[in-house]
This record gives C-alpha cells, sequence and structure tokens, in this order.
C-alpha cells in the first residue's frame, strides 16, 4: 500500500500542495478544472508502480496564486521550471481534460524530461463545429451530472456537505479555469501547429460516453500526433479514472510497459 | 435635484409563447424573434419618448448598453445617444453606461464618446459599467480579468481625453502604440464619468476614491439596499478616504408611473411593470449571471450559498412596497419621491417612464405627467431637504 504524503514545494516562490506517493519512476498527474478530488483508487494503484506526484496547479485548490499567472502558457512554463526545480528525469506525465490540454502545452515546449504522455478526455484543440461542453453556461450541479455514465458517482458528489474550505476552494477552481479557458473555450487555436514536437510515446485515452470532451478528439488526437495510440475506456464518462479506475490504471501501465519501458 | 429620464428600450412585442422553450430573454433566444419591422418602430418611438422628455423639462436623457436579449435594445448606445443629439436641446445626455472593458479596443469608444460631446458642446455624461453576467458569453471577455480590463480601460480613456497625444499606453490587457484621439472633448478635462452599479462594494470604493470622485448610480433595487448602497458610498469616503461626498456624487434610477389617481396608476403599469420584472429579468441561471471571477469569491460564496437567481413572481403592489419602483397618482409620487431623497440625499434622479410593453400612448402620458406635475418639484430639493450622513447612525442601520 503506497498512501501519499502532503507537502507545500516551493517552485521559485510559487509554493505548490503536492500529493506524492509510491515508488518507481517518476509519474506526475495534472488535473483538470475541477480540482483534485483527493488521493482516489486510481492514484493508489499507479503508486504500486510509480513514483506518482499529483499537485494542485497554481491558483487551484491549496497551491499559491502567484501574480504572474495569466494564461495557459505561463502554467506550461512553471509546469518546465517545476520539473527542472525537482530535477525530475524520465517522467510520465499524464494529464486529464484542462490537464491535458496542460500536458501537451508543456511537450510541444519541452520533452527532455518527458519519458511518456497520457492524455484522458483532453480539452486544447478544436474540432470544427464539435465544441467541448461549455462547462461554464452548464448549471454546476449538471454539470456534476454529465461527467458521469454511473449516476452513482454524481449522487455522491452532490449530496457531499462541503467544508468552509473545499467550498472556497470550488469557487477558485472555477476562476483558475475561467482564466486560462475562457476565451477561446478551453484550446489553444495554435497548439495543433505544433503538436509534432511532441516525440515521446503518447497514449490517448477516453471514455466512450465522456459528454464533456466528445470521443471524436481522441481519434482527432490519435491522428494528429506521431504514433499516439487510443484507448477507449467501455462505460466511462469525462472522468475514467474515477469512474473506471482499473481498467484505467491496466491501460495506462500497460502502455507504459509496453512502449516506453 | 437634477432629473433624467432613462430608457431601457426593450423589446416590448416579445411573442410571450418564447417561454414555452426558453427559461429566458438573455443571451440564447432566438434572434427570430426579433421582428426588424416592429424594431424600426420601437426605436423611432423610444427615441422619440426621450426627446419629449427633454422638451418638457426633465434635466436630462439617459441609454444604456445590453448585449443579444429582449430586455435593452441597445448593444451600442453610442448609436442612440448620437440619435438624440440633434433634438435633446441643453438636455444631458446620459450614456450610463457603456462597457469599455468589454471591448478590445476601448479607444474606439473613448472617440466616439468625445464625437458625442463636441457635437452637443458638452451635454455628455459618460458612464463605465463591466456590463452584466451574460455580456461575459456574448461578447467572449473573460469575466476571471474583468475588474483588471474595467480599470485599465478606464485609464485608458482617461488619458486619450486629457493628454496631449500621441503616447504609447502600455497596460497589460491593453496596449497601444499610438494614443492620439481626434477629436478630444468639448468639457474639460472631460465629460463626467458616473459608475453606475447593482450594488458592489468594489465599484463604491473604487468610484469614491478622491483621484475620481465619479458619481455613483444605483440601479434599481429595494429601497432598502439603494439607501444602504448610497450611505457606503458616503461612509467609504468619509472612513477610508477622509473626506465628505457631495450629494452631486449620489444618482439613483427607478422606474416611475403616475396616473389621475393612485388606483389607475397601478391598473395602468400593472400589467407592463410585471411583464418588465417577471418575463424581462428572471430566470438568467445563475451560471449567467454570475460567471466566474466577475465577483469577488466571497460575493460568488454568497449566491452560489443561496442559489440565487432572479426568480420573477413579483406583483406590482410588492414592488411599490419594497420601494423598487414608484407609482400613484402626482401627489403621490412626488411624496414618496421627495421622502426618498430626504433620507438617501441624492442630488441626480433618474426616473424610467417607459417599462416592459408600456406602450406609447400610456409612456407619452406618463411622462407628459411626470413632466408637469412631479418633475418641478423635486427640481427644487437642494442639501437642506436631506436629513444628511450620520457615519453613525448608517452604520448602526447596517
Amino acid at each position: 500500500m503506497a498512501d501519499c504524503t502532503e507537502s507545500k514545494i516551493d517552485i521559485r516562490g510559487c509554493k505548490v500542495h503536492m500529493r506524492r506517493g509510491g515508488s518507481g519512476e517518476p509519474a506526475l498527474f495534472l488535473h483538470g478544472a475541477s480540482g483534485v478530488a483527493g488521493w482516489i483508487p486510481a492514484f493508489q494503484s499507479l503508486a504500486e508502480t510509480y513514483d506518482l506526484m499529483v499537485p494542485d496547479h497554481p491558483t487551484y485548490g491549496r497551491s499559491d496564486e502567484p501574480e504572474w499567472l495569466d494564461n495557459m502558457d505561463d502554467l506550461a512554463m512553471f509546469y518546465l521550471d517545476l520539473l527542472d526545480e525537482m530535477d525530475l528525469d524520465g517522467v510520465h506525465v499524464i494529464g486529464n481534460s484542462l490537464g491535458g490540454w496542460l500536458a501537451m502545452e508543456i511537450a510541444v515546449r519541452s520533452c527532455i524530461r518527458i519519458k511518456s504522455l497520457t492524455l484522458i478526455g483532453s480539452a486544447g484543440i478544436r474540432i470544427k463545429g464539435k465544441p467541448i461542453t461549455d462547462i461554464f453556461m452548464m448549471d454546476p450541479d449538471d454539470l456534476v451530472r454529465e461527467i458521469f455514465v454511473d449516476q452513482t458517482f454524481a449522487d455522491n458528489i452532490l449530496n457531499m456537505k462541503l467544508t468552509e474550505e473545499q467550498t472556497d476552494i470550488q469557487i477558485r477552481n472555477r476562476v483558475a479555469t475561467a482564466r486560462l479557458g475562457w476565451q477561446p473555450r478551453l484550446f489553444n487555436p495554435n497548439l495543433r501547429k505544433w503538436l509534432h514536437r511532441i516525440i515521446v510515446p503518447t497514449h490517448v485515452i477516453w471514455g466512450d460516453s465522456d459528454k464533456i470532451v466528445d470521443p471524436v478528439y481522441a481519434a482527432e488526437l490519435g491522428k494528429v500526433i506521431a504514433g499516439a495510440q487510443v484507448t477507449i475506456i467501455e462505460q466511462a464518462g469525462h472522468l475514467p479514472h474515477i469512474e473506471k479506475p482499473q481498467p484505467f490504471v491496466d491501460a495506462v501501465t500497460g502502455f507504459i510497459q509496453t512502449k516506453a519501458a | 435635484m437634477k432629473v433624467f429620464a432613462f430608457h431601457l428600450m426593450p423589446y416590448g412585442a416579445l411573442d410571450m409563447s418564447f417561454a414555452e422553450e426558453y427559461s429566458s430573454v438573455w443571451l440564447k433566444l432566438p434572434n427570430s424573434y426579433f421582428d426588424p419591422k416592429i424594431g424600426h418602430e420601437l426605436y423611432n418611438r423610444y427615441l422619440d419618448e426621450l426627446e419629449l422628455a427633454a422638451e418638457l423639462g426633465f434635466d436630462g436623457v439617459c441609454v444604456n448598453e445590453h448585449h443579444q436579449n429582449a430586455y435593452g435594445l441597445m448593444p451600442s448606445p453610442v448609436v442612440m445617444a448620437s440619435a438624440l443629439a440633434a433634438k435633446t436641446g441643453d438636455a444631458k445626455i446620459a450614456i450610463l453606461g457603456n462597457a469599455f472593458g468589454l471591448r478590445e479596443h476601448p479607444q474606439t469608444l473613448a472617440e466616439e464618446h468625445a464625437m458625442i460631446d463636441c457635437i452637443t458642446g458638452g451635454r455628455l455624461i459618460t458612464g463605465m459599467v463591466r456590463g452584466v453576467g451574460c455580456e461575459y458569453f456574448s461578447m467572449g471577455a473573460n469575466p476571471a480579468f474583468s475588474l483588471e480590463r474595467h480599470t485599465e480601460a478606464h485609464d485608458l480613456v482617461v488619458r486619450a481625453w486629457t493628454e496631449a497625444g500621441p503616447f504609447a499606453f502600455e497596460g497589460k490587457h491593453y496596449h497601444f502604440e499610438y494614443v492620439n484621439t481626434w477629436p478630444r472633448p468639448y468639457q474639460q478635462p472631460h465629460p463626467p464619468i458616473w459608475c453606475p452599479s447593482q450594488g458592489s462594494t468594489e465599484t463604491i470604493q473604487w468610484a469614491a476614491h478622491p483621484d475620481r470622485k465619479y458619481t455613483y448610480l444605483q440601479t434599481y433595487s429595494a429601497f432598502a439596499s439603494v439607501l444602504r448602497y448610497l450611505n457606503m458610498y458616503r461612509d467609504v469616503a468619509h472612513n477610508m478616504y477622509g473626506y465628505e461626498a457631495s450629494s452631486e456624487q449620489i444618482a439613483w434610477c427607478t422606474p416611475a408611473y403616475v396616473a389621475e389617481t393612485d388606483q389607475q396608476a397601478i391598473d395602468e403599469a400593472r400589467p407592463h411593470i410585471e411583464m418588465m420584472f417577471n418575463t424581462l429579468l428572471p430566470k438568467i441561471s445563475q451560471s449567467m449571471f454570475v460567471p466566474p471571477g466577475y465577483m469577488s469569491a466571497a460575493s460568488m460564496k454568497q449566491i452560489f450559498a443561496h442559489k440565487a437567481t432572479l426568480r420573477g413572481g413579483q406583483t406590482i403592489e410588492d414592488m411599490i412596497e419594497r420601494g423598487v419602483i414608484a407609482v400613484g397618482s402626482p401627489d403621490t409620487v412626488r411624496d414618496i419621491l421627495t421622502e426618498r431623497h430626504r433620507q438617501a440625499g441624492f442630488d441626480h434622479l433618474l426616473l424610467m417612464p417607459q417599462f416592459g410593453t408600456l406602450p406609447a400612448d400610456l409612456s407619452e402620458k406618463n411622462i407628459c405627467l411626470l413632466a408637469t406635475e412631479v418633475v418641478p418639484a423635486l427640481k427644487a430639493l437642494g442639501e437642506s431637504d436631506y436629513i444628511g450622513f450620520e457615519p453613525a447612525a448608517a452604520a448602526a442601520a447596517e
């Protein structure tokens, strides 16, 4: 069993809240718009194979809100700083949704410290006529329902009594996501031009019933990122790592063992 | 006191069957519901109403900005202010307001306002607003930068009006190599700037700052909260900035309807005012009303906690009771507004004589009655008719 420890890591004056557990090759999980829902079963499983790090992005969760953070470019550059400062090499970067977009932005800038890339229900590019669901327009409760196939997950979240701190974090996360992805909505029109710079084995994982970022994006990313492999997880929505942890973990570790060992 | 006539220019001809399919008249109500031929008639009628108000002695006429909705048909109040310029005599023309920070290029608004000010020989009042939440969806502006862009656009515009150009404006959101506004505004150093708001602490503190001392305009709401926010302005001036705010820095806007008797006024206004408050305003979803970052985290938290949406279901009696609107015979309305002034001391009062579906004949009658029976008495009110601001009393009332 590899439980996580939580600590603050100082990266050039910005304190990042970091969850870390397990041992093995380093793996960095980049969360999506709604932040990190604790040390979930999928993290626990991954930590049996990897040294798994799950930070709150700056301005999200319990991390600092640095003045310089205005857009996704800033956040990607920050994570290159983080990899340097922590002196991590051969990192398996795993990004979900907005975190997938971030993972691509980091990788097109530099893959030097990255060993593989896993994109889950990723935002970041736009297929004309197939917009990502407008998460800012939707009622927050409806959004929770849309994210999952199995509504017991939604029920559990919606019935949760939030602490004062959790409510504050929810609001911070919403504002942080608007800051990064309001206009244009959760993509970078220039990113597609540079995806050929991703030169590490890339794995695109999608829930077959993702109602936030349609699975057509899985096929598109599989096509535009050279050599990418696509895995569709059955009966899963936008967060397959939460809804189907075991198939998800098997997919991640299986890919890394065969393609990025 | 100066009394103005304010118009929202609503699409009063809305086919009410829209409600079967759409929950709100904002942002997503298809524009197929707008009939341009009716729009042509409404625009010209509404302009006539404001011109009539100016002719009959209102001190000014006011227009504002909203996008993609049936509530107010003025995505560009500059167009309406221009149309009003030639036919409003000496009356002020107040744009309350324009959302400068929603624009990628606020300089265009600085130029247009300067043009109107020159054309009218200095009759322009410029209102600066951030726009309502929905407008961050319709204009694609990022609400997380709303306040930053608003203040930066303001700085750009004021410098464009007051500094000799060309100069470079080097902001975070706006960067222009050549700022050299032709024409310069007629009024020196620049047109008065007002800050309309639904009651935001950030706006009040910003407007009241000694470098600005801008007139704060409280838009219509229950009079108890009107009084609270207007007193908050005076209180901020006193406690935060160490000066006494002048009543010229205080303004309030309210729908007003006058008829021969109290009951007749209520009967005539009822369907139209209830249509405005129950159909045109409400049911904006929380997500559209408060996009992330538009308000401070503390204000957002409060709204989420109360699951606040504008729900509708208001009756005219309830709105009169809470002081959202002033309706009745000339005597009644004069007394109500005189009493409000006695308590709040606003030196500018904006009356909205047309609302919702109120038709042309009633709007015109209302404007005439207000102008002849109510406005003259209000204009005579001054500082001596105001009880005065007592910081201690205001604090106790909180």
